[in-house]
């Protein structure tokens, strides 16, 4: 497929990536709804690096991206059962997953 | 070998003592403290006995001290006729005294302690004794007075001993300064502060002159004037003389052995050793022969004023204490030294007598409530009267004398024999200084012993532990100055003192008051006997309680009024005079404002305004306030909020990214 | 040719606006879904660039398992749409300020490197596919890589049991061995009591 990429070009990969990473940082501390919408920016953002990481591989001929592309996923996945199982029984303390009502640790 | 064994038996004793006196026992204590320095006491006499035989005079070098540069200094004991004199005054007296305070001291409970620091007082005297060079004397200097602080404030539960020992060690301080000063000089002109090094080169540099804030000062007189300040404050001489009366609240036998016979020649012997120095240092023997005299004046009159029996001890000492100055200052260093023997032995006489009457007295120490112990005490009472009679210096000149009376004259006939005008005003000013001396003494004894007592009491004669000593000392008393007359004033001495003492031939005075008109050596006598009558016709005749009215009656003879019964007008004005000298010409109360006041103001200020206010507030409390408010501040970036955290995060990536792109 | 850039914009269009709605999206329910929408596209990306391997795995994994995950997740906290808080509209410039200039920052970047000329090419001939390629890699080159991938992901799987188990309150059930192991002394005592009191 690389005159596929030939045509395209590195370019615009890397810059569709940029901007899934920059709408996942931002959608990190716009929200101040729930923490739910925290843990889907944060794969955004792992999708962002993914779309990157293989971008590279492909446009090198070199394998490494996409085995590293793997592992991304599955320590995204990993992190994001233990994120999720935290979520739950954070609301069975409280009742609630509301952002603005997690600040214990001010001061 | 002997000597050796001389210097060091008291350190023995005071390490003994201290260390292991609380695991012996006080008796063990006691008795390994006698026999030691009785031995040491033994041995000195046999060292002196070798030096006058012999005439052997040798330092025994123990060891390096500093050696820097020019300065070599080492651990010596110099063994010639001066030290060896001094040896043996010091450890005899300090044997004796130890055994009285075996008995004085009964029921104590820091016996140990007593004479763990009796002991080192000792040694440190005669450290400084044997030493041949300024710095070990420094040593033993600074040695005596630390034991001199720890003994006087030995009964440390009391707050009058505590101040008084601070107040001796202070003023001891102020002469020490003195005395630095003077062997830092001594440095400088000699390059070495080892006494034969120093002697020899003495003739030559006598006419050096430091450079002084731009003016020229003579050196040795400088030196010399700084080494007498260091005797002034060590000697009690007027100026520095406060603490010594204060010192009183130490036991008796530290009085008799310090404060009287040891510590306080202490600054005369110094003069004596450094007499070559001073010989051609005119200017420096003027002030020491003025300030002895004013001393001597000084010291006598105060103590017509005194009941206190301890007080009138040691304004005594301080009057003695001139006398011996203003000879040291005609040049008559070997009739300073005698009268430092004798007053050694009468003194600690009078001083131990003193302590039996205060102990059969159950404490008492004001003489008004004293009075027909005779009965009661009659050998301290036989003893005492020798001692005073000692202080007097009663005797017939060629036929027999008590101590006091050889070693006295002989100190004012060498004055007046000097031809210097210092030399006459002195002779003046210790004529008058002997009347009042001999109305004193007499006046002690009566009080104390003579007439009916003065209020109930239960008054027994002491054991003879303490009374052991006392009849020593009274048989030194009356024939020490007539056995050694020989060595000091006589013939002999030149072949006795050698070097040690030296006098430049052209004044010496000893030599000249030995052609003095048969009139002339009377009159020390006359004086003495007048003021023995004086005494007599005031205190037995007119037995009355003494009023301070009555007591100017004394001055009033003494300006010629002839009658006792009194003038009014006259008393009145007496007595203005009596309680300026009985307030000891308030030097207590000038110093106090003069100085402790304005220090301890200065100490009150620094404390709580530089300490507390600036130092404290400024850096300490402001500094840990700041901190802390600086850190609560910090604290409020900690929001709790995940979101913010996760901003905070992002824009430090923007800026590092931005930055590293900058940067290039 | 242009099919294949036109596909690519297609897939990317898609993407990102997807992405934008997750983050803006109210409904929790809705922001998943466009999440999962969001992963098939970039699956449609990553087969075009020749990595389908990849791709599947994108799909079999994130969308099969962890946006389910979330799915379940969410109605089983029954979070429900709530407006938007107050404050919503006032922080968006300063996220968006500080999105924009990381964005221009990753795309400077982006136009300023250069390949290194030592990379190692490794063997993706056209002749094997991506599958058996990685397959080649995987097993031997990077075993290691793949074995703590393995561990990784059992201790996610242990963390997220011991974190989310409760203590049910135990059913009552005979326990046969404790009944036969009891023993006389530890259960009978014998008192004298007097009569007329209590044994209390």
């Amino acid at each position: 497929m690389n005159s596929f990429l030939a045509s395209v070009g590195l370019g615009p990969f890397l810059i569709v990536a940029a901007i899934l990473f920059t709408i996942g940082i931002v959608g990190v501390f716009i929200n101040r709804k729930n923490v739910i919408s925290v843990l889907l920016a944060i794969e955004l953002i792992l999708l962002a690096v993914n779309i990157n990481f293989v971008a590279f591989s492909a446009f090198q001929n070199n394998l490494m991206g996409q085995i590293f592309a793997m592992l991304v996923l599955t320590v995204a996945a990993a992190e994001m059962a233990v994120g999720l199982a935290i979520l739950v029984v954070c609301f069975r303390n409280r009742g609630s997953i509301n952002v603005e009502d997690i600040s214990e640790m001010r001061g | 070998m002997l000597d050796i064994a001389a210097v060091f038996l008291p350190l023995l004793v005071a390490f003994v003592a201290g260390f292991a006196g609380k695991h012996i026992g006080n008796r063990a204590t006691q008795i390994v403290a006698c026999i030691a320095m009785l031995g040491a006491a033994v041995i000195s006499i046999i060292v002196l006995r070798n030096v006058a035989l012999h005439g052997t005079s040798e330092t025994l070098v123990l060891g390096t001290w500093i050696e820097s540069g020019a300065l070599n200094v080492s651990w010596g004991i110099k063994i010639d006729a001066l030290s060896a004199a001094m040896m043996a005054i010091v450890n005899v007296v300090s044997a004796l005294v130890h055994v009285y305070a075996v008995g004085y001291m009964r029921g104590d409970k820091s016996i140990p302690r007593f004479f763990a620091y009796m002991g080192l007082f000792t040694f440190f005297m005669l450290a400084l004794v044997t030493a041949d060079n300024l710095l070990q004397m420094f040593f033993g200097w600074e040695g005596v007075g630390l034991c001199s602080y720890l003994l006087i404030g030995f009964w440390f539960e009391r707050e009058n001993a505590n101040a008084a020992a601070i107040k001796a060690f202070l003023i001891n301080r102020i002469g020490d300064i003195g005395f630095m000063l003077g062997v830092f000089g001594c440095f400088l002109i000699f390059d070495s502060v080892q006494f034969d090094v120093m002697f020899k080169k003495a003739p030559e540099v006598a006419d050096l002159s430091f450079v002084f804030f731009g003016g020229a000062v003579p050196a040795l007189t400088t030196v010399c004037l700084l080494l007498f300040i260091g005797a002034m404050g060590k000697s009690a001489q007027l100026g520095l003389h406060t603490w010594l009366p204060d010192a009183m609240e130490a036991p008796t036998p530290v009085s008799a052995l310090i404060h009287a016979a040891t510590m306080v020649a202490a600054g005369v012997f110094m003069i004596a050793r450094l007499s070559p120095l001073f010989e051609y240092a005119p200017t420096a023997r003027a002030v020491v022969a003025v300030v002895g005299a004013l001393t001597a004046l000084f010291g006598a009159a105060v103590v017509c004023t005194q009941f206190d029996i301890k007080r009138v001890l040691a304004w005594s000492t301080i009057s003695q204490l001139g006398f011996m100055f203003f000879a040291l200052g005609v040049s008559a260093y070997a009739a300073a030294m005698f009268h430092l023997m004798t007053h050694a032995i009468f003194k600690a006489l009078l001083f131990l007598g003193a302590g039996s009457v205060i102990h059969a007295l159950g404490g008492e120490q004001d003489m008004r409530k004293m009075g027909g112990l005779w009965r009661d005490q009659p050998i301290t009472c036989a003893c005492m009267g020798a001692g005073a009679l000692a202080l007097m210096g009663i005797g017939i000149d060629g036929v027999f004398g008590f101590a006091g009376f050889y070693s006295k004259d002989l100190i004012l006939n060498s004055a007046i024999a000097s031809r210097e005008w210092f030399g006459v005003l002195a002779y003046v000013l210790g004529l008058a200084a002997s009347f009042m001396t001999a109305f004193y003494a007499a006046r002690l004894m009566i009080m104390t012993f003579y007439g009916a007592p003065q209020g109930e009491r239960h008054a027994h004669e002491s054991p003879w532990l303490m009374l052991g000593p006392l009849v020593v000392f009274a048989l030194g008393a009356v024939f020490a100055g007539w056995t050694a007359e020989d060595f000091f004033g006589g013939a002999g001495r030149g072949a006795f003192w050698r070097d040690t003492l030296f006098a430049l031939p052209e004044h010496d005075p000893i030599e000249a008051a030995q052609v003095l008109s048969c009139w002339v050596k009377l009159l020390p006598l006359v004086a003495a006997l007048s003021g023995l009558s004086l005494a007599y016709g005031v205190y037995v005749r007119k037995r009355a309680p003494v009023t301070p009215a009555k007591a100017g009656v004394p001055f009033a003879f003494l300006l010629g009024k002839k009658t006792i019964n009194g003038m009014p007008a006259f008393a009145g004005m007496t007595r203005g005079l009596y309680r300026l000298i009985s307030n000891k010409l308030t030097f207590d109360e000038a110093y106090d404002f003069l100085f402790t006041r304005p220090t301890r103001r200065l100490g009150r200020f620094l404390w709580q305004t530089g300490d507390e206010k600036i130092i404290d507030g400024c850096g300490l409390d402001k500094g840990a306030a700041l901190i802390m408010r600086l850190g609560r501040h910090s604290g409020t970036l900690q929001t709790g909020y995940v979101f913010h955290y996760a901003f905070v995060m992002a824009l430090g990536i923007a800026g590092f990214v931005t930055w590293f792109w900058v940067r290039g | 040719m242009m099919i294949p850039s036109f596909i690519f914009y297609l897939f990317s269009t898609i993407l990102i606006a997807s992405a934008v709605m997750v983050v803006a999206a109210r409904n929790p329910v809705h922001a998943v879904l466009f999440l999962i929408l969001c992963f098939f596209n970039a699956a449609g990306l990553f087969v075009l660039l020749g990595a389908e391997f990849v791709a599947f795995i994108l799909i079999i994994v994130y969308v099969g398992a962890v946006a389910v995950l979330f799915l379940f997740v969410v109605m089983m906290l029954d979070i429900g749409a709530r407006e938007r808080r107050r404050g919503f509209m006032k922080h968006v410039p300063v996220g968006l300020a500080v999105g924009g200039i990381i964005c221009a920052q990753l795309a400077l970047v982006a136009g300023a490197w250069t390949f290194d000329p030592h990379a190692v090419a490794s063997a993706t001939p056209n002749a094997v596919d991506n599958t058996r390629a990685l397959g080649r890699v995987l097993y031997t080159d990077y075993v290691y890589v793949f074995e703590v991938a393995g561990l990784i992901l059992l201790v996610a799987m242990i963390g997220a049991i011991v974190l989310t188990v409760r203590d049910r309150v135990p059913a009552k059930r005979q326990d046969a061995a404790r009944q036969v192991s009891r023993r006389r002394e530890d259960v009978i005592e014998i008192r004298k009591v007097k009569t007329g009191e209590g044994a209390s």
